[in-house]
């Protein structure tokens, strides 16, 4: 068993962090620096999402045959998750608190139930089923966070 | 069974919900008879009228609620598969309800024949859903200190059921037992051992999703179930119907694991890396505020034996545990638990087409701060009447007030679930015509 989806776990916390700021901004009416905060974590969040999506996911899926399985389901709520950063960036436009405040609540459930499927679940079958030198999360996180997501 | 088929095995949302919808009308139920019986309710904790307003609220009111939310919680949580989770719901749920009213029925008539009724049904759909929960939590794949936490509470369960059922009996004159020592025993298991240990579990996993505290430490986290499941053997020694000395100190370890607990729960949220507060948060401090009260409580009726033996000392130590602890705790997790649910239940149906509401538009918050408010304003009028029972049968009114609240703020979230569902039917209908 290997840990090369450690940078993943720490990446969780970090974009918690993020998230964190950019809701007591909004509640705080504090909206040009919520501005920065949200527009900091939905690239972190985007980098982390398309590292899985493009590089973790694939891997496992290769070296295990299981398609149709966790990953999938990891991938749907990417998409419920870039849905809700979409909705809380138009509560941002609209300096509206009250969606704000309701949708990054919404948000953070669903992010944190799913970090945990991954911490608890998903990221140690990956650890088991692949090799340390398959895949280089580190690098591949990195080059993410520096340049667009390479589509 | 692989653990990647747990991902997709929450329940339908009627399972948890018909448990939840139910259990604040037995806190109402709970809060009208005391405001009927008033002063002597609290004479003592072994009258008719409190036994029955305890079990209103600890065989309905909570029991109701832990059911419903540990079917949800298994499979999300524990990665556990629960057999034919609607069938259980549908059964165990009007059981329950009808062995709650039954056995409270007994209390105030005396009536033998209900009691023996009240341990039938209650000996069938606890058995039945020890038996299917049990089943998942030790069948699953998942590993954790909630998983251990859960399997523990479910053991608790069970004691609980064993030695009410027993007792039921004995009142029901089929046998005689110790009936003070056992009711020690088995209020003890009820508390501590189930009702506390699957607090245990759902808080490792949620304070920290919340508020994004830190994760409790994994010793205190792996120490605290079976420390609770030690204390409680040790204090089991009573069935013997003889209480020696060294109980008093069985007595406190208990109070101070919970207290441990306590100030580890609030330390965390003092931590939290998420700044913005809310009702839930606000309820769940209450919640442990009131178990370190607890603690306090029982060191001093233990250090001072004149004041542990006045009459008042169980009941205020009841009032600070059930409506105090479990009921703060219970209310704080349905205000998460219903909005999340119907969201991730509307959103799954709309897929991404539709926007469901988000988790503040199910529930108005205004609703959910005046209900808490007056919770606590409910819980300290019980603990006053304590000590002044001619505020009881305020106290009482309050309490039912403050109950009706929480289920009528449940409705109103049941009620923007079926409206938002309907309107995503009628496009998609729309959409294929």
């Amino acid at each position: 068993m290997t840990n090369l989806t450690q940078p993943l776990h720490d990446h969780h916390k970090h974009c918690d962090e993020l998230f964190a700021a950019a809701e007591a901004d909004a509640h705080g009416n504090k909206w040009d620096s919520c501005e920065d905060a949200l527009t900091r974590f939905r690239e972190e969040l985007e980098a982390h999402f398309c590292t899985e999506e493009q590089v973790l996911f694939p891997a496992f899926e290769t070296a295990t045959g299981m398609a149709g399985g966790p990953t999938q389901m990891m991938r749907f709520e990417h998409a419920q998750m870039r849905d809700l950063i979409g909705q809380l960036s138009a509560a941002l436009a609209a300096r509206d608190r009250d969606a704000f405040a309701g949708t990054a609540e919404t948000l953070l459930i669903m992010m944190q139930q799913h970090n945990m499927k991954e911490e608890n679940i998903l990221y140690p079958m990956c650890d088991r089923s692949l090799p340390s030198d398959t895949v280089d999360v580190a690098g591949a996180l990195k080059q993410r966070l520096e340049a667009e997501c390479l589509v | 069974m692989h653990p990647n088929l747990s991902f997709e095995q929450a329940p339908p949302i009627s399972v948890p919900y018909r448990f939840f919808l139910t259990a604040p009308w037995f806190g109402v139920a709970a809060g009208l008879l005391l405001a009927w019986l008033g002063e002597d309710a609290f004479a003592s904790r072994w009258t008719p009228g409190i036994l029955a307003i305890t079990h209103l609220l600890v065989a309905g009111f909570m029991l109701q609620a832990m059911c419903g939310a540990l079917l949800q919680f298994i499979p999300v949580a524990a990665g556990g598969n629960v057999w034919k989770p609607r069938l259980l719901a549908a059964c165990v749920h009007p059981l329950l309800i009808l062995a709650a009213a039954l056995l409270v029925t007994a209390f105030l008539t005396t009536e033998s024949r209900l009691f023996l009724a009240a341990s039938h049904l209650f000996a069938l759909a606890l058995g039945a859903y020890v038996l299917v929960v049990g089943t998942a939590l030790v069948r699953t794949p998942g590993q954790g200190n909630t998983l251990w936490a859960l399997r523990f509470a479910v053991v608790g369960l069970a004691v609980t059921l064993i030695l009410g059922v027993l007792l039921a009996q004995a009142l029901g004159g089929l046998h005689s037992l110790s009936l003070i020592e056992v009711t020690q025993v088995h209020a003890a298991w009820g508390l501590g051992g189930w009702a506390l240990m699957l607090v245990f579990g759902v808080s490792y996993y949620v304070v920290p999703m919340f508020q994004l505290t830190p994760a409790y430490p994994a010793w205190l986290a792996k120490a605290l179930p079976p420390a609770m499941l030690g204390v409680l053997s040790l204090w089991s020694f009573q069935l013997s119907g003889r209480v020696d000395g060294w109980q008093r100190g069985v007595f406190i370890a208990g109070l101070a694991t919970a207290g441990v607990y306590a100030v580890a729960t609030l330390y965390l949220q003092a931590k939290r890396r998420r700044k913005v507060s809310d009702p839930t948060l606000v309820l769940f401090r209450g919640a442990m505020f009131a178990l370190l009260a607890i603690f306090a409580s029982g060191l001093l009726f233990v250090l001072i034996p004149s004041l542990g033996e006045e009459a008042m000392a169980p009941l205020w130590i009841g009032v600070l545990a059930i409506p105090g602890v479990f009921v703060s705790v219970i209310s704080g997790m349905l205000y998460k638990i219903v909005p999340f649910l119907n969201w991730l239940h509307l959103q799954q149906l709309a897929g991404l087409t539709q926007v469901p509401p988000n988790m503040r538009q199910m529930i108005p918050e205004r609703a959910i701060t005046g209900q808490m408010r007056l919770h606590f304003g409910a819980v300290a009028a019980m603990l006053l009447a304590v000590p002044v029972p001619s505020l009881s049968r305020a106290a009482g009114l309050l309490f039912a007030a403050s109950c009706a609240w929480l289920g009528w703020n449940l409705v109103t979230g049941v009620r923007a679930y079926l409206r938002f569902k309907g309107r995503i039917l009628a496009a998609d209908s729309g959409h294929e015509s």
